[in-house]
């Protein structure tokens, strides 16, 4: 068992009340994250709070995305369309060809990629696993030639002024400055609290946060819900579940449906944040960067998928300084990540259990244990 | 649709030596699938590597568009000699260091998925950063032709002049269209014979049946795969080096799309398929044309990406079927 599976087992054994309050102090310092710049983890090189919300966002797709590949087992490899679509929705109707303010057009947004999702999905969630990795890899290259291609979405010239989420001016929040060797309060450099602006990319990030927690609260109410069961038993073996009276077909429609939405709102998050959209902003290697973060972390288990989706988020941005061999450096360690833990950083425990289980046979089997 | 009509013969020559390039990819593809039952998502770096291996053996004999009949076959003998060995060489080095550690740890499928993506950054960068590379050991400057500018196109001087041979209606079709059609053609007709005929032949096809039975039958698991991957990668030298005769410019990154399209055409076909990869090309490569030519030549990628969702859902097993272990022997 490894580190951090006893690290998440001893959190788990602790009484209610110490881990509640456990989970309030650590949202605080999530919050706080940006404001406190602490050394060797703020990145030299660009904004933190940018960064932070670029992992932020990557968190969100992949908390989506483990729906689709860790939950039901299917793996998407054109995700970065549902994300654009998202994007491009909120971009459409709110600067392109009507002025609507952001708020409205996430609804919409996330409408528009559920619909996309159950269109994409009712006919190939059908075809078998392998292959409905490659029709989705050619969705996602439809959905960003079509944005290249089309006249009406301003082909590759994007969209800009895309209006900024809705926020008022109420206090300013102090940073910390640790140049002195300490942390010292530093008043002259504040966040006013939830103000979009241009300079200042904090507010986005405790917006993104705080649209992380909703999605974790939704994911986990799903994942124990009959519909998580479904999804295991489909994903464990579909043969298997259909006999025992699981639609497995509309099982895996809803998790693709689900996954798209999500997919959306972090399209529509990220359009309000840029501004600007094109389609470069969508390109394949995106959708096999969210894959990576999802098989990365571990498949199935939401803390393992989050922790992928930083690693594969904030290390490029943190490393900038081997800004030409970053994505040389993250393909030698996908590589030997694959090698050294197949199943991802932080597995689902059913996975761990499963593993050992299969050990201990396999030792039976070969007469190493006598019982 | 008018201008399908008047470039009808145009648009099908063109349209079949990028289908036999994508066929000969495919067969990457189709090989190893069939062995292994999983996406060989590095292939197209394998073949990539092959292009810049045919580029830089033609500038290193110094090619030229006057050499004598003598000199240019010579210099396209040495380029498919070069991207032949260049490509296998990869495709082995990936099997050893990217697949066959995972083989030894019973991984699930998508993690060797994973790995395959990881190999394919590596390689693509390393490909992507030479001059920087090759710059550390002060090679920079005497590999000066063949590291420069290393993150933009690289062209190849043209060592056949296109020259029409003969028409059809009215478009004049040249030897650099005939030989890449018939060569790789021939080249398919030698692997089929190969994987039918052969000793490892019968080895691939008996792994591809059942590994299992084939492994106690004594068939050498690890080596027939490695057979596999280095045969794939021949096929994709072959590829790359009719490809640099016909387009000529290649880059770090050029094997993506192309990788994507080929194994389009290999799952049209039916993967796993040896003669439904040569179909798939050819019939990827033509309805790409004709659809571009129809619709716009803007939008020939998605031609290609709803032909391929056209037929899974319609015909899932591909054109022809998967069946390479299912090949009468």
């Amino acid at each position: 068992m490894s580190y951090a599976q006893r690290g998440m087992d001893w959190v788990r054994a602790l009484p209610k009340p110490a881990k509640i309050v456990l989970w309030v102090l650590f949202l605080v310092f999530l919050f706080a994250l940006p404001l406190l710049n602490i050394p060797f983890i703020t990145t030299p090189d660009s904004d933190f709070g940018g960064v932070l919300f670029t992992v932020s966002t990557y968190v969100l797709v992949a908390l989506g995305l483990n729906i689709v590949v860790g939950y039901a087992g299917l793996l998407d490899l054109g995700y970065v369309g549902f994300y654009a679509i998202g994007a491009y929705t909120v971009g459409v109707l709110s600067s392109l060809h009507g002025s609507w303010p952001w708020l409205w057009t996430v609804p919409v947004a996330i409408g528009a990629a559920l619909i996309s999702g159950i269109l994409l999905g009712a006919p190939t969630l059908r075809v078998r696993g392998d292959y409905l990795a490659i029709v989705t890899l050619g969705f996602g290259e439809i959905v960003r030639l079509t944005l290249v291609n089309s006249q009406w979405l301003n082909g590759a010239q994007g969209i800009s002024n895309i209006p900024r989420p809705p926020g008022a001016e109420l206090f300013e929040v102090p940073s910390l400055d640790w140049s002195s060797g300490a942390p010292v309060v530093d008043l002259s450099n504040t966040t006013t609290f939830l103000k979009f602006g241009i300079t200042d990319q904090i507010p986005y990030y405790w917006l993104a946060l705080s649209v992380i927690l909703l999605v974790l609260l939704f994911d986990k109410l799903v994942k124990d819900s009959r519909v998580g069961r479904a999804w295991e038993a489909t994903r464990e073996d579909e043969d298997a579940a259909e006999l025992m009276g699981v639609p497995t077909f509309r099982f895996k429609l809803l998790a693709f449906a689900l996954g798209a939405c999500i997919g959306g709102l972090s399209g529509a998050l990220f359009a309000g944040k840029a501004g600007f959209i094109s389609p470069d902003s969508f390109v394949l290697l995106l959708s096999i960067l969210f894959i990576a973060a999802v098989v990365v972390g571990g498949a199935g288990n939401r803390w393992g998928v989050i922790l992928g989706a930083i690693v594969v988020g904030y290390f490029p941005e943190r490393f900038r300084d081997f800004a030409d061999f970053r994505v040389l450096v993250f393909g030698l360690a996908l590589m030997l990540l694959a090698i050294f833990r197949p199943q991802g950083i932080l597995p689902p425990r059913r996975a761990v259990r499963a593993i050992e289980a299969d050990e201990k046979l396999e030792a039976l089997e070969e007469g190493e244990v006598r019982v | 649709m008018q201008y399908l009509f008047d470039n009808f013969w145009a648009l099908t020559i063109t349209g079949l030596t990028l289908g036999a390039v994508y066929a000969l990819v495919a067969l990457g593809y189709t090989l190893v699938y069939g062995v292994l039952r999983l996406i060989n998502f590095a292939h197209s770096e394998v073949f990539m590597y092959g292009t810049f291996a045919a580029l830089w053996v033609v500038t290193f004999l110094g090619g030229n568009a006057t050499g004598s009949i003598a000199q240019v076959i010579f210099w396209i003998a040495m380029m498919f000699v070069a991207a032949m060995a260049m490509s296998g060489l990869i495709a082995v080095l990936l099997e050893r260091f990217a697949y066959r550690p995972l083989r030894k740890r019973n991984a699930p499928p998508l993690i060797a998925l994973i790995s395959a993506i990881g190999a394919s950054f590596v390689l693509a960068e390393i490909m992507g950063l030479r001059e920087k590379i090759t710059g550390w050991f002060g090679l920079d400057t005497p590999l000066a032709t063949y590291v420069r500018n290393s993150r933009n196109n690289a062209g190849m001087p043209e060592i056949i002049t296109p020259q029409p041979v003969f028409t059809l209606g009215d478009y004049a079709v040249t030897n650099v269209d005939i030989f890449v059609i018939v060569g790789a053609i021939a080249i398919m007709i030698m692997l089929d014979q190969f994987v039918k005929r052969s000793r490892l032949g019968r080895g691939i096809r008996a792994v591809a049946q059942d590994p299992e039975s084939a492994a106690l039958m004594g068939v050498n698991r690890d080596r027939v795969i490695q057979v596999t991957f280095l045969v794939g990668g021949v096929m994709a030298g072959a590829a790359a080096a009719f490809y640099m005769l016909k387009i000529g410019i290649t880059r770090y990154d050029a094997g993506f799309i192309l990788g994507v399209k080929a194994f389009t055409a290999a799952v049209l076909g039916g993967i796993g398929n040896l003669r439904g990869a040569l179909l798939g090309g050819f019939v990827l490569g033509l309805a790409e044309n004709y659809g571009s030519a129809i619709v716009g030549t803007e939008w020939k990628d998605v031609v290609a990406f709803l032909l391929l969702v056209v037929i899974l859902l319609f015909r899932p097993t591909g054109l022809l079927g998967e069946s390479l272990g299912k090949a009468r022997a």
